[in-house]
């Protein structure tokens, strides 16, 4: 801890030396300040891993319906069950149905009826699935995953294979079900 | 005194939820009731309390019920964060405990037993907690009783390997690491986070008994960390950007996409809380801190802000944190948390011992700004009183309020609204209901209620929660 502490001072020291000569800025300073450095391209790409809705950032890769079943069974249906409604007492979420129900009063928010974009299934999974082993689906297994769940909930046909060229041209049901948020909504002022 | 507005009845999965939610919350109760017989002085098994203290006005209404689930408890056992020491019959007549025994790291008493409890969900690691609000004092939470929520557990990150990476539409990307970010000129502010989830039970009708249940995802800490304009200007934004996606590195990756604007104004990245590190529950070693924006922005083990001209859609801002409302819209990006207050004492499941004087306090806060007035009523809302506001009064910060209550002895209902400096008034849950609906999801909207909550003080003294209107 001491260490770390000299070697800072050392080297602000030597910084503050450089810019302005060691003088006290009695007025502050708005920077530059000089700190950090510039990432390398892996160190970026490791990290760098959302999914836009326009595609941007979609890794390359695809997958099919019969190699996302295969992933499925494996990896997912043990919290999301067969039947894709969520196996009690797991916490896993219902991915298919409740088409249509947001406004019946007790609507049924799933990956088919509520999620506005492929890309924010595919974005999720990527970065969070499988809750026991977060981030270890390959790219390929991701697209496959993605062209399972949405080609079972018939938002894509069953032969679609998904890949990072085709993902943002997907309509999701609820694409337009979201509005901004207009607050205040009760005016009580005085 | 509950509203005579029909309550829809909730579907299977619901109930069973907010059964448990109850029976988390009454197991929550019946612990603190076991631990305020074994260190209030009084034998355990008379069952007899000592000195009337606020703190044991708590849980009068529980000990007269019995919950069923009184469990013997080892005297030895120190409540959560306390250590447990040998009391003498006179402190007076022998030396105390050693100076520094403790390690150099301070505990609390162990006749201090007040702790978060948490929501019973399918897992521990997608779970939130709530803050004791009905013991909190003054305006600033513990660090070790703010409120957590967390989507894929509580990360163990060694700082000395953390980074925060900033890119996407910058003039360059860069990689700073602790050591970088705590030499930027810093900023402490006292702030409160508050999830959106807050009261999420209360919208059809009063179901959570205590104060923690319906109000306990709000806290208030000292946060110090650089302001993230600072880290704008030094990796230099490109034209037409306009959001930020902010990144944590739990198992959830958790991801929030934030206006830019946001960034530019009163954005912290933090790594202090109340003095010290984070803890590991808020974020540590860093954290976005948003002011009055709903608690999930507030993105907690910071890695990554790549800013870009769009929003990015992640799950956490469409599936979820969104406002379905009747008809089957939702409202997206919702981030301001409203103008919101709550009375902490008196509150659900205490028993006032008698009628006469007490002090009747609670929090106000607004992420807008500035509480600038509070107002108490003890007749369910028809006469409304100010209360007196403690200073200072910061911007979107718990902000305490007191008022003096004569009690008469008769049935009453206790009930506080706040305004805010925008001139905005905390309306009533009914009036939110109406303008959002019901029919959109389990509870309601579930996020973002604000409304007025109402205490029922019994003749006999006991406090329960309400829905009532004026």
């Amino acid at each position: 801890m001491f260490i770390i502490t000299l070697n800072k001072q050392v080297r602000f020291a030597g910084f503050a030396m450089c810019l302005v000569s060691g003088l006290v800025m009695a007025q502050g300073y708005g920077g530059p300040y000089g700190f950090g450095s510039a990432p390398s391209a892996e160190e970026l790409a490791k990290i760098d891993i959302d999914v836009m809705p326009d595609g941007r950032g979609a890794p390359p890769g695809q997958g099919t319906y019969a190699e996302g079943k295969q992933v499925y069974e494996g990896k997912c249906v043990a919290c999301h069950g067969a039947d894709f409604k969520g196996v009690k007492g797991t916490g896993g979420a219902a991915l298919i149905g409740g088409r249509g129900s947001l406004s019946s009063g007790k609507p049924a928010k799933t990956v088919e009826s509520y999620w506005p974009y492929a890309s924010t299934f595919f974005d999720y999974v990527r970065r969070a699935m499988p809750f026991n082993a977060p981030g270890s689906l390959s790219a390929n297994e991701v697209y496959a995953v993605t062209a399972y769940i949405l080609g079972e909930a018939n938002i894509i046909g069953k032969d679609q294979v998904v890949s990072a060229k085709n993902i943002a041209s997907i309509e999701m049901p609820n694409r337009d079900g979201f509005i901004r948020d207009p607050r205040p909504d009760i005016f009580n002022y005085d | 005194m509950r509203s005579s507005r029909a309550v829809p009845e909730y579907d299977d999965e619901t109930r069973r939820l907010i059964d448990a939610m109850r029976e988390a919350e009454e197991r929550a109760i019946a612990a603190r009731f076991e631990a305020s017989l074994d260190y209030s002085g009084a034998p355990a098994e008379s069952g007899q309390r000592g000195v009337a203290t606020r703190r044991q006005f708590l849980f009068g209404a529980a000990a007269l019920a019995g919950t069923g689930s009184m469990l013997p408890r080892l005297a030895s056992a120190a409540p959560p964060g306390a250590m447990d020491f040998p009391v003498p019959a006179d402190s007076t007549r022998e030396q105390g405990r050693l100076t520094n025994d403790d390690g150099g790291y301070g505990s609390r008493s162990q006749f201090e037993d007040e702790v978060r409890w948490r929501f019973p969900t399918a897992t521990k690691e997608s779970s939130w907690t709530m803050t004791p609000l009905a013991d909190g004092m003054g305006v600033i939470t513990p660090s070790g009783l703010h409120f957590e929520r967390h989507h894929g557990g509580i990360p163990n990150i060694n700082p000395a390997s953390h980074s925060l990476t900033i890119h996407g539409m910058v003039n360059s990307a860069m990689q700073f690491t602790m050591d970088d970010i705590k030499r930027f000129p810093s900023v402490s502010r006292i702030h409160f986070i508050e999830c959106s989830g807050n009261g999420l039970t209360e919208w059809r009708e009063p179901t959570l008994k205590t104060v923690q249940g319906t109000h306990g995802l709000t806290s208030t800490s000292e946060w110090t960390g650089v302001p993230l304009s600072t880290l704008l200007r030094e990796v230099g934004v490109k034209p037409r950007a306009a959001w930020i996606l902010a990144e944590g590195a739990d198992a959830a990756v958790m991801t929030r996409s934030i206006p830019l604007e946001k960034g530019w104004s009163d954005a912290i990245v933090a790594y202090g809380q109340n003095g010290e590190a984070l803890r590991p529950e808020q974020g540590h070693p860093l954290r976005l801190v948003l002011p009055g924006f709903e608690g999930n922005t507030h993105i907690k083990w910071l890695r990554r802000l790549e800013i870009s001209d769009q929003p990015f859609m992640t799950r956490e801002e469409t599936s979820k944190y969104t406002d379905l409302l009747d008809g089957g819209k939702a409202r997206q990006f919702s981030f301001t948390m409203e103008a919101k207050s709550v009375i902490t004492f008196p509150s659900g499941e205490m028993k006032l011992p008698g009628a006469g004087f007490y002090e009747v306090t609670g929090l106000a806060w607004s992420g807008r700004g500035r509480v600038k007035r509070v107002e108490v009523s003890a007749d369910g809302g028809k006469n409304w009183h100010l209360a007196s506001l403690q200073d200072p009064i910061l911007p979107v910060c718990h902000t305490r309020f007191r008022f003096p209550w004569f009690w008469d002895g008769q049935p009453a209902v206790l009930q506080s609204r706040c305004q805010d400096e925008t001139g905005y008034i905390q309306p009533t849950i009914k009036q939110l209901v109406d303008v959002r609906g019901l029919g959109g999801g389990k509870y309601g909207s579930i996020y973002h209620l604000n409304g007025i909550q109402s205490w029922n003080v019994a003749a006999d003294g006991s406090v329960s929660n309400v829905h009532h209107y004026a």
